[in-house]
Formats: structure tokens, C-alpha cells, sequence
């Protein structure tokens, strides 16, 4: 880590691999006989390129944003919580149950009641791997992933025996009431008389995201827990010869990746669908992962790399819609390329850029 | 040309509804009327002087569009009205659940008229976004949306069910047939029902098991699940199996021809999947629901399309694949029972309308 300097291995290395991974995007869309450099405009001009696909690309950053940090804290404290999915699923489930429970009277009541309901859902879903690792030594990694798979076919009975509507044939819960509406983008600029698309979702989640960027930042870097998290994460001995608990450190580290994670589906239950769906999660419990791997687990760089994605899904569908030869796994193999080249294949262009500046430094001196 | 076209069309590909339906060689009518007729004619001939056009748009539901079923014969539909008028369309396959409202709200952006989808999951999706885009007109296949730029198509199942259910009775030697469907909901209840109440007309005693594939989306598209509901139906001593399952049949299917059962298709013809292994298919004409739609472009009425045997929107396929497994006398019985369905002399209980079953 020391090898290279900072701006290098914050900047330089994820850019390289975001480089090679679309180089190699670029030859996939060659393969099928499409012009890359079209693609690429057109995931360039769908994302930023109008009001609409703002609007758009940043409603799926707010997602990313949530899940990113999720799982940044818990690398904190070298928890891999790869259970953001499962976590966020849950969340819609608190979300949706308090949005459903009263005739809210406004948003201000039903934003903060839906917020406090996702993250606690989050939380308790994250409770278990956290409590089972622990006291009892069972790995995060395994029993994080299995409770995704437990969270969905939980969804998924509620669904269909409990939350759905008699007579209504889709699995999904009845709407929430109008009070419940949380402000969009449109609505929201318009108070300051800003026009903007009326179509996306993007709504005052969004706002929210920013909020616990800056509050994850504080928490990690100027809180006594926050430095505790970050020497366990460093040493669990000398933690625990400084006086840290263990299982007190995972145990709230985990509680709050996971009322993080909960939150990303305010912004898609509550914001966007405004009633329970089957698959409000859409993978970015996933993505959250290779967010935070870019983001190299620091609030502004969870940003970056949350809108970069964003940019990516916004982008992807538009690609999807304008060039008919790529098709819906054609998508999902870019996606998984640049989440591939950031995530997992870091080293692969961390070792020879160390290896450059090593022998810069020699030459130099 | 556009309504000769796509009729020469239908004819070449072997898939004919009914005999009669050939004798008259309207077989691809929905309920047309004559104005309608006019006003499809007015519309195509728009396209072709290059009036002010906006392409229809269509959306795949979850099933993806090369389901050999259900959202193929979508398909097939839209490359037919290509075909004939030479006009282009758009389309999309889902990523996700959570994309049904990007979808339709990026099409009707686009300017994309009618946008058409298959799939009664689009029904909440399409009755948020529809107000918003009261200029646009929109096309719900499977489910009823009540707004004013909505046309809703349905499907009347049980019908063409009930026909396939009394042939496999018919055909079964075992005296048991089955049923798969996909996932568990009112629509493809009303398929099974259809198929029953068609069985115990042939015979009283006969036993039908059915099976649903799951409880939510996934089930119309797990192949491997159909084919071991089906190895257990046959277990069980079925030798018809029918499914209403979308891609989950193709599993059906392979597994009834491995067996060396009968399979009974369903939506588009699946005849040729496994020439002689597959009895007949209840086909629901959502081929020809997506091309009339497109065909008849932004001036589309809105409303409800039920589509019954009546109107040739379901009924039994009969091609050179099964013609060997179907009598004539067998033909002529289920010609009867056709026309005493649309005469009202046989009525078939329609499970959604009630949400129960006479018989099991």
C-alpha cells in the first residue's frame, strides 16, 4: 500500500482498471458487430446527457451510495459483508410495513418513520452473522451470502400469502398512501423553481445518501468508535491489547453496515416504486461490493464509484433501448467486466504500477 | 397489403388454428369490425407515405423474449407487422422486476406509440405511468388497466383449455393426466380449470394432477423444475401433460417426449418442439394481439379485448407434427365442442371470475 503514493493509489490504479475494463467492454460490442465508440456515446449521453438521465443515474447512485458505504464500513473493521442484498431487502420489508401501517399525513412524518424502520430492518438482518461471528467463529462471508437467500424467500412468502392484495395476481403489496409520497427531484426543484424531467425516480433519498456519506466519514475518522473499528480492522491483538471487545467492535460495526445497506431501499421502495415489490433490490447489494472496492472504502470515493455505476446502469439500459443487437446479457457482461476489472482483478493493475513508481524512485535517486 | 401480408404469412407457417378458421381464411382476425378494418388500412397506409409516425415499442416481460412461448409468439407478432409493412419497432427485454416503469416511461419519452407489453405483472407499473402520458397510447396484453389511453387484452383460456383438456382425456390411456403451470396466480389457475372441466367432459373418471411451478416471477423460467414436476406427474401415471408455464415448459415437454408421454404446448404453437411428442398446443393468439396493435398504431381504441374462441384469440393447433396423434373423429368431436362453446351451448366456468373451480 505504501509502495505508491496516494493520489496514485486512490486515482491512478482505479481509472487504469475502469480503462482496461472498458477497452474490453469495447471489444465485446466489437465481437457483435456494433460500433464501441457509439456505445459508448450513448452511455455517456444517456447518463449525463440530459435532465432525464440525470435523473435517472443519479437514482441508482443513491442506491450504490448506500450500499457502498454498507459494505465500506464493515471493511473497516475487515468485516466482508457481502450480505448488503439480503440486508436492503429486508429494509424495503420496514420501509413498506411502516409506510403501509397509517394514513401518513406528510412526507415529514414519512420520510424520517420509513428511514429509522429500513435501517433497523437492515440492522436486525445483520445482527445474526454478526452475533454467529462473534461468539461463535462463524464466518461472515458464509453466513452474511446465506441470509440473502433467506431474506428473499421471506419476501417472497410475505408476498404472496400475507402482503398481497386478495384477487391481485402480481406479488406485490398494495400502494402506499398518497401522504406517504416522498418528494422527487421535480417536485423538489420546482419549490425553487428549477425545471426538471418529471419522469425519474431520483427523489429526497438522494439527499439522504450525502447525509450518510458525511456521517460515515465522521464516524470513521472522528469517533473513539470509529478509531476503535479501525485499529480492530488494522490488528485484532493490539485492539483487543488496547482494551477493544472484540465482538462488541463486530457486533456494531455490522449493525450499522447493515442499517446502511437497509436505507438504499427507502430510496427505491419508498421513493420510487411506492409499494412492495418482488426485486426492489436490483443486485446493488452486489454492486455495493465492487463500489466500495474502488472506492477503496472512504465516504468520497464510495461516491465516485456509486455515480460511476450509476452512470453504468442509466447508461447500460439506454444502450439496451437504442442498440437492439445488445441485448439484455450483453449488459449484465459489461456490468460484470468493470465490476470484475475493479474488484477482483485490483492487483492485476496495482502490482505493475507499484512496480513503475519503484522504479521511478531508483532511477531518481 | 398490410392485412393480406401477415395472413399469407400465418398460412406458410403451418400453425392453423382450426380447420374452419382455414375455410375462411380469417384466421387472423381479433374482433375487427368493419371501420376498425378501415381504419387499420388508413393507419398502414400512413406509415407508408411516411406520415408524421412514431414507431410502436414493445416490452418483454421476465420470461425474456425467446420463451418459445408466450413472449416469442409477442414477438413473432411484431416481426410479422414488420414484415408486411416494412416499418421498424422497438423493443426491450427486462433486467429486472424494479425496470417495468423505466421501460414503459422511457418508450412513451421516446415518443414510441402504441407501447405495447406483455404481461399482467405490468399492471401497477403501467396505471402509474399511463396518466402521466395522456397523448400516449398503451397496450396491456394479460391484465386489465383502466385508464383512458389503455387498451387491455384478455384472453378467454379457459376456452381454448377446456378443447386441449378433453383431447388429452381423450387420448389418455392411463385415465390420468397432468398439469403444470407456472407460477401460482388466478390467470393460469383459470388455464388449469379450463383444462380440467374440458377433461371431465370427455370423462368423468379421469384424474388430473396439477402442479404449479412457484409463487413469483422466476417460476415461468425454470426449465429444470417443469421437467421434475413432470417426471413426478408421470410417476404418478400421467401420460398427457399440458403446461401453462411460459419457459418453464420448454422443460415440460422435453421431459414428457423423454418419458415418451404426450406434452401439450401452450401460447405459441410448440408442435414442432418435439414433432409427435407434443399432442397439440392451446394457442392464445398474442401474435396477432401485438400486430393488430402495431398495425393500428396511435389510433388505437382504448378499452377491454376479450378474446375467445369466437374471435379465434385461443384455440387448438393442429399441423403436419401432431396430425398423426388426432383422429378425425376426434377432430370433428373437438369441432363440435367448438362451436357449442361460442354457440353458448357449453359454458365454461372461468376460474378468475369467481376465484374457484367446479371440478379438480
Amino acid at each position: 500500500m505504501t509502495a505508491i503514493p496516494r493520489w496514485a493509489d486512490v486515482i491512478l490504479v482505479p481509472l487504469l482498471s475502469l480503462l482496461l475494463a472498458f477497452l474490453l467492454s469495447g471489444l465485446v460490442v466489437l465481437w457483435i458487430g456494433e460500433n464501441p465508440l457509439t456505445a459508448l456515446f450513448i452511455i455517456v449521453k444517456g447518463s449525463v446527457g440530459s435532465p432525464y438521465g440525470w435523473g435517472y443515474t443519479l437514482y441508482y447512485t443513491t442506491n450504490f451510495v448506500f450500499t457502498g458505504l454498507a459494505v465500506a464500513v464493515a471493511f473497516h473493521a475487515k468485516m466482508f459483508n457481502i450480505g448488503g442484498e439480503g440486508q436492503a431487502t429486508l429494509g424495503g420489508l420496514g420501509a413498506a410495513l411502516v409506510c403501509l401501517a397509517v394514513e401518513w399525513p406528510h412526507w415529514l412524518l414519512a420520510f424520517p418513520a420509513a428511514v429509522i424502520a429500513a435501517a433497523l430492518f437492515g440492522a436486525a438482518w445483520a445482527a445474526v452473522p454478526a452475533y454467529l461471528q462473534a461468539r461463535r467463529g462463524s464466518h461472515i462471508v458464509i453466513t452474511t451470502i446465506m441470509f440473502n437467500f433467506i431474506a428473499f424467500a421471506l419476501l417472497v412468502y410475505l408476498l404472496v400469502h400475507v402482503m398481497k392484495p386478495p384477487g391481485q395476481m402480481a406479488p406485490e403489496s398494495r400502494p402506499f398512501p398518497p401522504g406517504a409520497h416522498l418528494p422527487t427531484a421535480h417536485e423538489m426543484l420546482a419549490w425553487i423553481g428549477i425545471p426538471f424531467s418529471k419522469s425519474p425516480p431520483l427523489n429526497v433519498s438522494f439527499l439522504l445518501a450525502l447525509v450518510a456519506c458525511v456521517l460515515v466519514w465522521l464516524l470513521i475518522w472522528r469517533t473513539r468508535l470509529g478509531y476503535e473499528i479501525r485499529a480492530f480492522g488494522h490488528s485484532e491483538t493490539a485492539a483487543v491489547y488496547a482494551g477493544i471487545s472484540p465482538v462488541r467492535i463486530i457486533m456494531l460495526s455490522m449493525l450499522i453496515s447493515g442499517g446502511l445497506a437497509g436505507l438504499m431501499a427507502v430510496n427505491t421502495v419508498a421513493g420510487e416504486a411506492e409499494r412492495l415489490l418482488i426485486d426492489s433490490v436490483q443486485g446493488a447489494g452486489f454492486v455495493g461490493i465492487a463500489v466500495a472496492l474502488m472506492g477503496r472504502s472512504h465516504p468520497i470515493g464510495v461516491l465516485c464509484a456509486a455515480f460511476l455505476f450509476g452512470i453504468l446502469y442509466q447508461g447500460g439500459a439506454e444502450l439496451e433501448f437504442e442498440m437492439p443487437a445488445v441485448n439484455r446479457e450483453m449488459i449484465v457482461v459489461i456490468q460484470a467486466l468493470v465490476i470484475l476489472f475493479a474488484g477482483a482483478l485490483d492487483n492485476m493493475v496495482r502490482l505493475p504500477v507499484e512496480r513503475l513508481f519503484a522504479m521511478v524512485r531508483r532511477e531518481a535517486s | 397489403m398490410a392485412t393480406v401480408g401477415p395472413h399469407l404469412h400465418f398460412i406458410k407457417q403451418g400453425a392453423r388454428l382450426t380447420p374452419r378458421s382455414k375455410h375462411e381464411g380469417t384466421g387472423r382476425e381479433l374482433t375487427m369490425k368493419t371501420p376498425q378494418i378501415l381504419t387499420a388500412i388508413l393507419a398502414t397506409a400512413g406509415f407508408i407515405s411516411g406520415a408524421a409516425f412514431a414507431e410502436p415499442a414493445l416490452i418483454y416481460d421476465m420470461g425474456g423474449k425467446f420463451d418459445k412461448s408466450f413472449n416469442e409468439s409477442a414477438y413473432t407478432g411484431a416481426e410479422r407487422f414488420k414484415a408486411a409493412t416494412g416499418s421498424g419497432y422497438r423493443e426491450i427485454e427486462l433486467q429486472s422486476q424494479a425496470q417495468r416503469e423505466q421501460a414503459i416511461r422511457r418508450f412513451a419519452e421516446a415518443g414510441n406509440n402504441p407501447v405495447v407489453m406483455t404481461g399482467f405483472a405490468f399492471g401497477s407499473a403501467l396505471a402509474k405511468v399511463a396518466p402521466e402520458f395522456p397523448d400516449t397510447k398503451f397496450v396491456i396484453i394479460d391484465m386489465v388497466v383502466d385508464e383512458p389511453n389503455v387498451q387491455s387484452i384478455v384472453f378467454k383460456e379457459h376456452e381454448g383449455s377446456f378443447l386441449v383438456g378433453y383431447l388429452a382425456a381423450e387420448t389418455s390411456e392411463s385415465d390420468v393426466i397432468g398439469f403444470v403451470g407456472g407460477m401460482d396466480i388466478p390467470l393460469i389457475r383459470r388455464f388449469a380449470c379450463g383444462y380440467v372441466q374440458g377433461a371431465k367432459a370427455a370423462n368423468p373418471d379421469v384424474q388430473v394432477i396439477q402442479n404449479m411451478t412457484g409463487n413469483e416471477p422466476t417460476a415461468w423460467n425454470d426449465p429444470v423444475k417443469g421437467s421434475e414436476l413432470t417426471k413426478a406427474q408421470v410417476a404418478a401415471g400421467a401420460d398427457v401433460v399440458y403446461h401453462a408455464a411460459g419457459g418453464t415448459g420448454v422443460g415440460v415437454l422435453q421431459a414428457a417426449a423423454d418419458a415418451g408421454i404426450l406434452g401439450i404446448g401452450v401460447d405459441a404453437n410448440q408442435n414442432h418442439l418435439h414433432p409427435g411428442a407434443v399432442l397439440t398446443s392451446m394457442i392464445k393468439r398474442v401474435d396477432v394481439a401485438v400486430e393488430e396493435a402495431f398495425t393500428q398504431g396511435s389510433n388505437i381504441e382504448p378499452g377491454i379485448t376479450v378474446l375467445g374462441l369466437a374471435q379465434d384469440g385461443v384455440g387448438y393447433a393442429l399441423d403436419e407434427n401432431n396430425q398423426s396423434l388426432i383422429s378425425d373423429d376426434m377432430q370433428a368431436t373437438i369441432e363440435n365442442l367448438r362451436e357449442q362453446i361460442i354457440g353458448g351451448d357449453i359454458r365454461v366456468h372461468d376460474y378468475v371470475s369467481d376465484g374457484s373451480c367446479p371440478v379438480s
